[in-house]
This record gives C-alpha cells, sequence and structure tokens, in this order.
C-alpha cells in the first residue's frame, strides 16, 4: 500500500472546531479497514492533541502519515513551550485556565492520555518556540 | 439493554435519532471531565454526563460511543444535535442527577467498562 499523507491546520479561535480533524483521520482509517483498535488509539492520542493544541497553544498543524506499518502523527505548535515536561506528563498535572475545565478537559490527562494510546512518543518542546510531538500508533 | 430500555429505566426524552432506539448497549461510563473518559474507558457504549458542549460528542466518537444521556435535565443546543446526528449517535436528555441515573441503570444490568 502506498503511504497516505493528509495535513491539517487546527484553529485555536473555534473551541467547538477541535476534534475535526481527529474525526476525519478516524474516518479515513475506517475506510481503510484499519483494526477499530488501532484506530481508537489514533483518535484518542490525536484528539488529546488537537485539544491541547487549542487550549495552551493557540492552535498548530497536524501531519498524518498511513502506511502499511503504522500511523504517524506529528503535531506541531508555535505556542509558549512547556516549562517541565516531566511535570507535564505527570497524571493530574494540569496549567489549564478555570474556563478550559468547565468545557470537560483540564484535568491534567492529555499528554499522559496522549503517551497512553501510542506506541512510540517524543516530545521536542521549547520555550517561546513550541512544541512538537511525534507519535506513531502500529497497525495490529 | 437496548436504548429503548434505557428511555423507560430514566424516564428519559429522545433528542435525536430515534430510528437507532433498538441497539444494544452493555456498558457505560458517567462522567463531566472528557479527559477521564478519554483515559480510564474502554469498549463503553454510553455515556452520561452534565457537560454540554461540542466536545462530549466529539469525545463520544472518538470512544466510539453510541449514545449520549444528559443528566440533570440538561439540553445540547443544535449543533451538538447535527453533530452526533451524522456520526449515528442517539441522545437522550434525563431530568434524574447523575448518581441516580447511573444508579438506575446498573440496578438494570448495565455495569462499567474496564480501563486500558
Amino acid at each position: 500500500m502506498e503511504s497516505i499523507k493528509l495535513h491539517y491546520d487546527i484553529s485555536a479561535t473555534d473551541f467547538t472546531r477541535a476534534g475535526a480533524a481527529s474525526g476525519d483521520v478516524k474516518r479515513v482509517l475506517k475506510e481503510l479497514g484499519v483494526a477499530p483498535a488501532t484506530i481508537r488509539n489514533v483518535a484518542v492520542a490525536m484528539y488529546e492533541g488537537e485539544i491541547n493544541m487549542v487550549i495552551h497553544a493557540g492552535g498548530g498543524e497536524i501531519d498524518v502519515e498511513i502506511t502499511e506499518d503504522a500511523i504517524q502523527m506529528i503535531l506541531t505548535d508555535h505556542g509558549p513551550g512547556i516549562e517541565n515536561v516531566e511535570l507535564a506528563m505527570k497524571e493530574g498535572y494540569s496549567t489549564a485556565p478555570d474556563n478550559i475545565r468547565c468545557l470537560g478537559f483540564g484535568a491534567g490527562m492529555g499528554l499522559p492520555n496522549i503517551k497512553k494510546y501510542s506506541d512510540e512518543f517524543r516530545i521536542d518542546t521549547e520555550l517561546g518556540v513550541g512544541t512538537t510531538l511525534t507519535l506513531k500508533v502500529y497497525m495490529s | 439493554m437496548t436504548a429503548k430500555e434505557i428511555i423507560e429505566i430514566l424516564d428519559a426524552e429522545i433528542i435525536c435519532r430515534d430510528d437507532l432506539l433498538d441497539t444494544e448497549l452493555h456498558t457505560a461510563c458517567g462522567s463531566d471531565m472528557m479527559s477521564d473518559v478519554l483515559a480510564f474507558v474502554k469498549e463503553q457504549a454510553v455515556l452520561l454526563t452534565g457537560l454540554v458542549n461540542p466536545q462530549v460528542v466529539r469525545t463520544a466518537e472518538m470512544m466510539d460511543m453510541h449514545c449520549i444521556v444528559f443528566v440533570r435535565g440538561k439540553r445540547p443546543n443544535i449543533d451538538m444535535i447535527h453533530l452526533a446526528e451524522d456520526r449515528d449517535m442517539i441522545m437522550l436528555c434525563t431530568k434524574l442527577e447523575m448518581f441516580t441515573a447511573c444508579g438506575k441503570l446498573y440496578e438494570a444490568g448495565l455495569r462499567g467498562g474496564s480501563g486500558k
């Protein structure tokens, strides 16, 4: 199978649109006949990433590549960067403001969830420059 | 348990997709925190929540859930209803509080799923 590449610009201005890109990838994978458990792992990891971009980084971009072996997602933002990655990876730690908690997020589960649902997880971040997550979910 | 039975147990109102009420639903979870739903839920079909925003539908979509029940008399707006309709998701609304709604469904045989 030839690889399929998808690109999404994530806008931070409309919280209601957050998750649209993840939903689109989910539909593409379903059409390709990918195993439901694999699809869910991709969908949840990417969705949490999308939400993070909207909450913390003023939006960003997501590039998805689907190959025979895996689904790779590269989530890039130009937000403030993460000051303490170790803390950010800790379940329950959050810097999200109260208005985000009212929306059902900001429980400090975003990055831990993303890691949990990914087979490969890499985070590159620089203060004042932005954050890039490189995720891979293997085809089961 | 079918969605039809859930409507009876919770004295719920149908918001959308009344064509899918015979869908079998075996597991559920109740939460107002979507990150918790994404973290701990596996193979669950029903989401009970008091939260009303489009991310409730998106979260249910990512988790392959088939039915959303709004508790405490909360009602989704038209954008949320359209989003759910497009994704073949049943939406119900009950006046019961979260604890009571979950308890009644549990008593009737609906169970929580195990986390990943």
